[in-house]
């Protein structure tokens, strides 16, 4: 079943929004592409959801426009926006079967009965719930129910879908298989989608570009490619994925951590003492070879399974390192291994002090 | 020792249910046996309860109070059903405040009420209808705290906020929003309210008499001082009335839908 239709460009220009003192968006600047999925991540209170809330128009902003399609929509109220929208919270109508969900809001848009039957049962297919179009939300499971929200947001045919943490209620299991199918969903049905979440796997996973919030406003924003191994800033570089925080210094656009030179993302930085943010896969383990005192050598405090690869944490005397690397290359390294380390020369990002200050 | 608990627990309760069922049914057994009590050593007889149709004041009583009934029972769901959702979703500071001056009613006695609502009905009657029905307005204040009660239990076991955003971005205006998805959603809550105020206003007696309107009780007990028999067959058959009318919306208002495994 093909259900594509052209999607529409969607802008957030300058959106600023309040709360009793608390500036909850300071000036955001969104430009969506026709048919896109961009996902705002960040951690809470970031933004993110007043974002999505305002493009949904069940808040004001205090300042900027909201433009879906070329028009300005900032005033427009939210059931005159034809925005599809699922909640985190499970918000299926109790009383309605999985089809009236569906049909509801086509109902209000006036479509005919019969249309209005066959576009229900269509997008019930399209989520895989052909099955259970006589279900109540309170006989469904989590994942079922917010794929019944998903049938009924697009059933409208909206200029864009919004989703709010829509996975963050389910269990790990399926909010990855239900993460996959909005994906496939949104790419079948075209509509340019804005997706918040403050989860960076699933963010990295399902955007074509992800916009990392804080404090009101976009750090970067990016494919997910570029947002891990590129990270604008040292927020981003700490956000997204784990980060090793070394003490280094900086000379002549290289910096020098523990007697390695890496490459600086900015080489024209100014000279001087800085923390080289260094990702956990670009550390090297071994555990043969010379391992007459360096600063590279230390013993491994512990090694954590993920499945392919394994992370292991190794104890250089003054601060420990976090490595990643296949797991057929950490078997051996139990707690206490004499070991060597290695850094990969990626280029990398500093942090002038402790959390704040951007050198990118 | 689990089912020795468990043995107590049901003794206790049938114990409870029979001194509870015998506090309720044995006044009204009284008043049954008293309204078909024959005259001197005559046998039982119905004539008090077939000579109810026979007083025109107390059918007219009858009719008022039901009438009275269900326009308080209405009006009261058709003002706080809205305001209460828009409190929750709106002003939620202001919940405190709405629940305060609703649980005012039953702080002050009914007669001091009445001393209140005198100039407010002298006017209402020089200046826009004598009719008894305006009493639904004392009514409705009257039966605000209970009807308040039962609507504040039923919003606050639905999702509220995020039913009525859902409903929102699929288009719904404010009135579908609340007669498409909130109401379906409390109906429990809904006929638990509009039944505490039928009940409330059936058995209300000090604000009618004192305003001078006719309603059921005033007309039982007027009707009580000519004739005890009759009054207490229209008693008698304004409790049933209640209690069938309670078991109807129990019923009415039990969940309709089985709840089955989840997948």
């Amino acid at each position: 079943m093909s259900t594509a239709r052209p999607g529409i460009e969607v802008r957030l220009e300058n959106l600023s929004r309040r709360y009793a003192g608390v500036t909850a968006l300071d000036g955001l600047n969104l430009t969506m592409a026709p048919g896109e999925l961009v996902a705002l991540l960040g951690p809470s209170g970031c933004g993110k959801t007043t974002a999505l809330r305002l493009v949904a128009g069940l808040e004001d902003a205090d300042g900027g426009r909201v433009v879906i399609g070329g028009q300005d929509v900032t005033n427009v109220p939210a059931n005159k926006r034809e925005i599809g929208m699922v909640f985190q919270a499970y918000s299926l109508f109790p009383h309605m079967t999985a089809m009236q969900n569906v049909e509801f809001g086509m109902q209000l848009h006036d479509v005919d009965a019969a249309e209005r039957r066959k576009r229900a049962v269509d997008m019930l297919e399209l989520v895989g719930l052909s099955a259970h179009v006589n279900k109540y939300a309170n006989q469904m499971s989590g994942g079922q129910q917010q794929r019944v929200a998903l049938a009924r947001a697009l059933a409208i045919e909206p200029k864009v879908l919004l989703l709010d943490e829509p996975l963050s209620a389910l269990d790990a299991r399926v909010r990855a298989r239900l993460r996959d199918e909005i994906r496939r969903v949104q790419l079948e049905v075209g509509t340019t989608t804005l997706f918040v979440t403050h989860d960076q796997e699933e963010a990295l996973a399902i955007a074509d570009r992800v916009g990392v919030m804080n404090a009101g406003h976009i750090e970067q924003l990016g494919p997910p490619t570029v947002i891990y191994s590129r990270p604008a800033t040292p927020f981003v570089a700490e956000f997204v994925g784990l980060t090793n925080r070394l003490a280094g210094v900086v000379k002549g656009g290289e910096v020098e951590v523990r007697g390695t030179r890496l490459p600086l993302v900015k080489p024209d930085s100014n000279d001087g003492p800085a923390i080289a943010l260094v990702r956990p896969e670009a550390v090297s383990v071994a555990a043969d070879g010379d391992m007459s005192p360096g600063p590279l050598i230390g013993s491994v405090i512990s090694t954590v399974f993920l499945g392919a690869t394994s992370r292991v944490t190794v104890d250089l005397g003054d601060i420990t390192v976090l490595a990643q690397l296949p797991t057929s290359d950490a078997t051996s390294l139990t707690a206490g291994t004499r070991v060597r380390l290695a850094m990969r020369r990626d280029p990398v990002l500093i942090a002038r002090d402790e959390k704040t200050s951007t050198e990118a | 020792m689990i089912r020795g608990r468990r043995a107590k627990l049901q003794v206790f309760r049938v114990v409870a249910f029979i001194l509870f069922g015998a506090f309720f049914v044995v006044p009204i057994y009284s008043m049954f046996e008293f309204s078909t009590r024959g005259i001197g050593n005559a046998p039982r007889t119905l004539d008090n309860w077939k000579a109810i149709g026979t007083y025109p004041d107390m059918v007219a009583g009858i009719v008022n109070s039901l009438e009275l009934a269900a326009i308080t029972s209405i009006a009261i769901l058709v003002v706080l059903v809205p305001t209460m959702v828009w409190v929750r979703l709106r002003l939620p500071r202001l919940r405190r405040v709405i629940e305060l001056i609703s649980l005012l009613p039953l702080t002050i006695p009914a007669i001091v009420l009445v001393v209140g609502f005198w100039p407010m009905y002298q006017w209402l009657g020089n200046n826009v209808s004598d009719s008894i029905l305006t009493l639904s307005f004392a009514y409705a204040i009257l039966v605000l705290p209970y009807s308040y009660r039962a609507l504040d239990a039923g919003l606050a076991a639905i999702d509220v906020k995020t039913l009525s955003e859902a409903a929102r971005s699929l288009g719904a205006n404010w009135p579908t929003v609340i007669w498409r998805v909130i109401v379906p959603n409390i109906s429990s809550a809904l006929l638990n309210a509009a039944l505490l105020s039928v009940a409330l206003v059936l058995g209300e007696y000090t604000i009618a008499n004192n305003l001078l309107y006719p309603n059921l009780q005033v007309s039982l007990v007027s009707l009580g001082r000519t004739n005890a028999g009759v009054s207490i067959a229209v008693a008698v058959a304004s409790l049933l009335f209640a209690f069938v009318l309670l078991i109807a919306i129990s019923f009415v208002g039990r969940p309709r839908r089985m709840r089955s495994e989840v997948a």
